[in-house]
């Protein structure tokens, strides 16, 4: 849908260049003409202008405002230059509570962060908006125009400020000439806005006080009333335009049916509100007639009251616009009489898309338009109230279920309030998203039936009623099996608080534990200094990179990275460099590679999605020119779990960081150096690029550094068992922790044999020693040792047998000759098989034997897990 | 008899008895934690001291118990819990998990109980809900929201560890560990095993998070400490509630235990197996022998007891076929001795009998051939015969190949057993060739 949009939108520069820039060889121009093919209909975007610019949310586009348009010599390229504004949605979810209040839904905020492209394409520019500017304490209006923004505050990737009104000056025309319809929202979907738009054009003729109240400047206005035709002109043209636009939405309609047939998923949501949008040039039609009738001051409250009904869309939305067209007399009756209705529908409406959204913006929608109904209709409140009571008491009659209670509670409350909790909003889940599909064919079926009879409104309205009441029980239905995924898991926190180290041992202890987070990283220096230059000169010059690091188990490599990233986020917030957003994730911590999409998504937005859904978001993210993205930084642990057989999940995180907008830098981390050549395809490895690093195993001073570092002048170990535990350590494997472990516990060997000598608190060499023995030393022979006299003899008979054979396999019946030898040689009772066989299972078990599954009984073969000089050795001792 | 005029002074010998055997089926069978573990001392105040820094400093820590099945490893857990859970600062705070290996047999499981245990946001009632990467998810968030000291430390015990070590990627070792490691919730991970070499089962990097602590239980017993543990497992405790009766029972439990007889059997079990859980059923044997007519434990109840732990089940098993298959056993066993193990089949066995009949000329035994197969069909549905791997239907049943699943000294000792054996068959058996 969206590439049709393109196509159809024509941009062209209106008048001459204004000046000629040599150096950049460039064209300013004054204002951009934006048609859309085969309407007539035209929106001029002059220097000044509020605009909204095409984003990865259709619902939620841009907000920006055009400081400068110019394009290149050929004409080829149109650019403006923009200022940006954020949305709440926006703003990182983590640093939304610094606004300290709940975002209004109309809010956005000056974009004063660095990091972001200003230039932007002009073909992404969807349409102008108005900007207003609120004082601080000012309250936000509470009007329905949907199509009015409010800055209050600015956002400068880290704290919310106050505006200075100088930079939304006042002679900057911050209104456009679609603010005279309030009725028409700036989050309708694209396909919308050509009808929508068609509307405008026909409003602006008339001259009304009311519109000119709220419009913040008339400059613009003037300059498109003068475009536009005459007032009587317009009448003749509005019939004309309806007509054309019925026709349009219509096909609209059926296309978007195909569409939500193909397109399963967030879709839903769309669809959802789609609905009540495409019924908005109707009803501006509708408010239209009555402006022109009357033309005067009343209208404005008429206008308002008007309003409410636009809520009821979803009753009659799917009506044939014809019939309904037919009787515009009864635009009166909207006001009052389906207000009975709104509230009951509305609350449903409320709650199926609790159901079905996930993103924040729709939230904040349903938000707006909840807020509005007690203001337009405080009468029918109490009817309201009974048929919320009636839904939630059917509810609750279906589910008995005590625990549920609380949930249903706080869905009924959401009812009542009208005010959807984020708590239930964060309750819908992936799983089932199935059932919600069912769920909103159902609801739109039941909407075109009622469409479809065209009784009178008050009968269709207790249908709708009917149909409506089904679905919320059926909701609560699926509720029961929902997810009731309350926003933060927690462990209970503790009742006592914990104990702190008291002696010397203790805080040894504490400091030498793994999850100790050193103040800096010893030893990494030259691998941290890499790793931070390349990263940081990805984020200075905004392009995007892969980074492949190397290592094995226990030296630092997911460390030194995360000490990186906490540099450079200091660097961030001196200033220093430009922002960036830091995400993690981990090839072991998800049950699936393709998880790794979802994860993703989540630590970037906040978005909750299912993989196939997340990819393809993400591939939009990073693929389409987002003109604000941050540098975002990707940390993926444990690469090699990613590997799937078709590579795709490695592939796309790969790919991304090299197309042109995405700025992503990618920093991956495995444990084997030869991971892109070993299980990589060519253009996955490719992709992964040149930029290797190793992290080779700590040497023997470099772990007796670290545990210096730790210890921090905590003078705990002698110097000579320290050096003992790094040259153990280091000739073993390198792996800091378990050097970190060895140490942990000789300071607890020394603290128990402390207690009977206390003079001496010093970790000395014998218990290193003694920790190492108990960590390194196989204990196997001791098993051996400890085994009962027939487990013993069992053993020596299964050497002796493998002697005669000559190989290392026996069956048990093999064995158990040599056993019964055996056995009368040491002067023993002679055993049944049974009894042997049980001896065998139980050294089987030790794993001391390898066998056979044991059904196999006297047939299973034998093999033995320790060396046969062990074993000797082992019973030799004795 | 003196036991009986002892009996007389205070309550009746059958309610006396009935308390003794209640007493003691409870010490065997229940599986009490006893007040001290003797043999584990030092591990024991390694697991205490671990946990309680755990619990109370918020000190995160993994460690494995390793050591033979019926070593005591679930009950040196239980009783450092019981010791722990003694002291009121950790009865508040610890929260524990309890997996089974071979309960959770997958990750997914695993996660669904975990969150079960620790009753988490999307616990309702006893189900959990979402998806498994959802609740993995969530649950890897809690722990990460948590800090050492203000988040309650959770006590992981992953009994039979070495078989969430063959779960996919070992995600749940590596992630249970991993926050073992790093600044999260505080949480103990103990693992019980029998595997000595589980270590070598985990993966490198779930390796390398584990800090490597094994405590290991491995039995140092000696037979006189057998015999003490044997003795102390017998006697009565001091409140039991007829005082003389019990002094009489634990004096005769004494001379019980010098008797040589019974030093002799219990020599022979200990050098079977140094656990207690056969122990235990040897005695629960004996206890349950005792009745008013037998008030006491005798050697002779033991032998009896120790003669049925010992029997051997597939011999047991041959003295419940008929003479014809007994008859089609005996053939393979000289087929057996003949061919040095080579597998057979039905008509080599049949020839075998065969023969075995020519010679005899009396035609008690003359079966038809179904008849026979028959009996061969039946021996393999009991398992003494299984056919060779890889020859599967394609061949017909009568070629079909097959080994016998019985020792040489298995068959003789039935023959000796069998009931009205027929002497030529027996003869036959007994001969060395066929």
């Amino acid at each position: 849908m969206k590439a049709r949009l393109r196509v159809r939108r024509v941009y062209k520069w209106q008048g001459e260049p204004l000046r000629f820039d040599r150096k950049l060889k460039n064209f300013e121009y004054g204002s951009l003409i934006i048609s859309v093919e085969g309407l007539p209909r035209r929106n001029i975007i002059n220097t000044g202008h509020c605009i909204l610019i095409e984003g990865e949310d259709e619902d939620n586009p841009y907000v920006a405002k055009v400081i400068k348009l110019f394009g290149d010599e050929g004409g080829m390229q149109k650019k403006a230059i923009v200022q940006w504004f954020v949305r709440a949605s926006e703003v990182p979810v983590s640093k939304l509570p610094l606004l300290g209040r709940k975002p209004h839904p109309q809010e956005i905020f000056y974009y004063q962060g660095r990091g972001c492209n200003e230039e932007v394409n002009a073909e992404s520019i969807l349409r102008p908006v108005q900007v207003k500017q609120l004082d601080g304490p000012a309250a936000f209006p509470d009007s329905s125009d949907k199509d009015t923004l409010y800055v209050k505050l600015s956002w400068d990737t880290k704290t919310f400020k106050m505006v200075d009104s100088a930079l939304l000056s006042p002679s900057t025309p911050l209104c456009c000439p679609k603010a005279c319809h309030p009725n028409s929202s700036p989050s309708s979907l694209p396909s919308g806005t050509p009808a929508s738009r068609r509307v405008k054009q026909r409003a602006l003729p008339t001259p009304d006080p009311a519109v000119i109240q709220q419009a913040a400047s008339a400059d613009h206005r003037h300059t498109e009333a003068t475009t536009s035709p005459g007032k009587d002109g317009g009448l003749n043209a509005e019939s004309l335009d309806s007509k054309i636009k019925l026709s349009a939405s219509k096909c609209l309609g059926t296309k978007r049916k195909n569409a939500s047939a193909r397109t399963p998923g967030v879709r839903k949501r769309l669809e959802l509100h789609s609905p009540e949008k495409k019924s908005l040039p109707f009803k501006d039609a509708l408010s239209q007639l009555l402006d022109e009738e009357f033309e005067s001051e009343v209208e404005l409250a008429q206008k308002l009251s008007t309003s409410p009904p636009q809520l009821l869309h979803p009753t009659y939305n799917l009506t044939p616009r014809g019939k309904m067209h037919t009787t515009p007399a009864n635009s009166d009756s909207i006001s009052l009489k389906p207000s009975l209705v709104i509230m009951n529908k509305l609350s449903v409406y409320d709650m199926d898309i609790e159901s079905q959204t996930r993103a924040v913006s729709s939230l904040t929608e349903v938000d707006s338009e909840s807020s509005l109904v007690p203001l337009a209709a405080p009468k029918p409140r109490t009817s309201k109230r009974k048929s919320a009571q009636l839904v939630s008491s059917r509810i609750k009659k279906q589910l008995n279920l005590l625990d549920e209670q609380q949930n249903l509670d706080s869905d009924t409350e959401d009812e009542q309030e009208f005010v959807p909790s984020n708590k239930a909003l964060s309750s819908s889940s992936d799983d089932d998203e199935m059932i919600h599909g069912d769920e909103s064919v159902q609801v739109k079926k039941g909407r075109r039936c009622t469409a479809g009879t065209l009784v009178p409104r008050s009968k269709k309205n207790l249908s709708t009623t009917r149909t409506c009441r089904k679905t919320p029980n059926k909701k609560g239905a699926a509720n029961t099996s929902h997810t009731p995924r309350l926003g933060t898991p927690t462990i209970p926190s503790r009742l006592i608080p914990a104990r702190h180290p008291v002696n010397i041992l203790e805080v040894a202890r504490t400091r030498l534990h793994v999850s100790s987070v050193p103040e800096s990283l010893p030893c990494r220096e030259q691998e941290f200094q890499d790793i931070y230059s390349f990263v940081e000169t990805k984020i200075i010059d905004g392009t995007g990179g892969c980074m492949y690091i190397s290592g094995v188990p226990g030296t630092g490599k997911t460390a030194t990275v995360h000490e990186v990233i906490r540099c450079l986020r200091n660097a961030a917030n001196m200033n220093e460099i430009p922002s960036f957003h830091f995400i993690e994730i981990n090839g072991m911590k998800m049950t699936d590679p393709h998880q790794a999409y979802v994860q993703i998504l989540e630590k970037l937005t906040g978005q909750k999605a299912t993989a196939d859904h997340a990819a393809s978001l993400l591939e939009k993210r990073f693929t389409n020119p987002a003109p604000r993205i941050e540098t975002t930084v990707l940390l993926v642990d444990e690469l090699d779990l990613l590997w799937t057989r078709k590579q795709n999940v490695m592939y796309n995180l790969f790919d991304w960081p090299t197309r042109r907008h995405s700025r992503l830098v990618v920093l991956t981390i495995a444990n084997t150096m030869d991971l892109p050549e070993r299980i990589m395809i060519n253009r996955v490895a490719s992709r992964l690029g040149l930029t290797r690093m190793s992290f080779q195993p700590y040497g023997f001073k470099q772990l007796q550094q670290i545990i210096m570092s730790r210890l921090n002048k905590v003078k705990a170990f002698e110097d000579d068992a320290l050096q003992l535990v790094s040259r153990k350590v280091a000739a073993l494997s390198g792996d800091a922790r378990r050097c970190l472990d060895i140490c942990r516990r000789a300071t607890e060997l020394c603290e128990h044999s402390a207690t009977n000598t206390s003079t001496r608190r010093l970790v000395g060499m014998n218990h290193v020693m003694d920790a190492l023995n108990e960590m390194f030393s196989s204990s196997f022979i001791t098993a051996v040792k400890s085994a009962s006299v027939q487990e013993q003899l069992f053993l020596r008979a299964v050497i002796a047998e493998f002697r005669r054979l000559g190989l290392e396999e026996a069956t048990f019946q093999q064995v158990f000759i040599q056993h019964q030898a055996l056995c009368r040689v040491e002067g023993l009772q002679s055993i049944s098989v049974s009894e042997v066989l049980a001896v065998c299972q139980r050294l089987g078990a030790c794993r001391l034997l390898l066998l056979e599954t044991s059904r196999l009984g006297v047939l299973q073969r034998i093999r033995l897990n320790i060396s046969q000089d062990d074993i000797l050795y082992a019973l030799k001792s004795d | 008899m003196s036991k009986r005029k002892a009996k007389g002074a205070s309550k009746p010998i059958g309610e006396c008895i009935s308390q003794l055997q209640k007493c003691l089926r409870e010490r065997l069978c229940h599986n009490r934690i006893p007040s001290q573990l003797e043999a584990s001392e030092a591990q024991h105040k390694h697991l205490l001291g671990l946990l309680q820094r755990t619990a109370n400093n918020g000190e995160s820590n993994s460690v494995l118990i390793i050591g033979p099945r019926g070593s005591g490893k679930t009950a040196l857990l239980k009783c450092v819990l019981r010791d722990l859970l003694q002291e009121k600062e950790v009865q508040k705070n610890l929260l524990q998990v309890h997996l089974n290996g071979l309960l959770q047999t997958d990750d997914r499981i695993a996660l669904k109980e975990i969150t079960r245990q620790l009753n988490l946001e999307n616990v309702v009632g006893d189900k959990v809900f979402g998806s498994f990467a959802e609740n993995l998810v969530f649950l890897l968030e809690a722990l990460k929201k948590g800090d050492r000291s203000t988040t309650r430390p959770v006590l992981f015990v992953l009994d039979e560890f070495d078989l969430f070590a063959h779960h996919k990627n070992q995600t749940l070792l590596y992630n249970l560990l991993d926050v073992s490691q790093s600044a999260q919730a505080p949480v103990a991970v103990v693992g019980l095993t029998c595997r000595l070499d589980v270590l070598e089962l985990l993966e490198k990097r779930v390796k390398s998070r584990f800090s490597h602590r094994q405590i290991h239980l491995l039995s140092t017993l000696s037979f006189t400490q057998y015999l003490e543990q044997v003795a102390s497992q017998l006697s009565l405790p001091d409140d039991f509630p007829d005082r003389e009766f019990a002094l009489d029972w634990n004096s005769s439990m004494r001379r019980f235990c010098e008797d040589k007889s019974v030093e002799g059997i219990l020599q022979r079990h200990f050098n079977s197996s140094k656990d207690f859980c056969s122990l235990h059923m040897l005695l629960m044997l004996c206890l349950s022998r005792i009745s008013t007519v037998n008030p006491t434990i005798k050697p002779a109840d033991i032998l009896e007891a120790s003669r049925l732990c010992f029997s051997d089940a597939k011999s047991n098993m041959l003295h419940g076929l008929s003479i014809l298959e007994l008859c089609l056993v005996i053939a393979m066993k000289h087929l057996n001795d003949v061919y040095e193990g080579e597998p057979f089949n039905f008509q080599m066995v049949h020839n075998e009998f065969k023969k075995f009949l020519q010679r005899k000329s009396s035609s008690v035994y003359n079966f038809e051939q179904p008849v026979v197969m028959k009996a061969f069909e039946h021996l393999q549905q009991l398992e003494l015969i299984r056919p060779v791997d890889g020859s599967s239907a394609k061949t017909q049943r009568e070629y079909q190949l097959m080994n016998l699943a019985l020792d040489s000294s298995q068959i003789i000792e039935a023959l000796h057993k069998y009931p009205q054996c027929p002497t030529d068959i027996k003869q036959w058996g007994m001969s060395a060739f066929g």
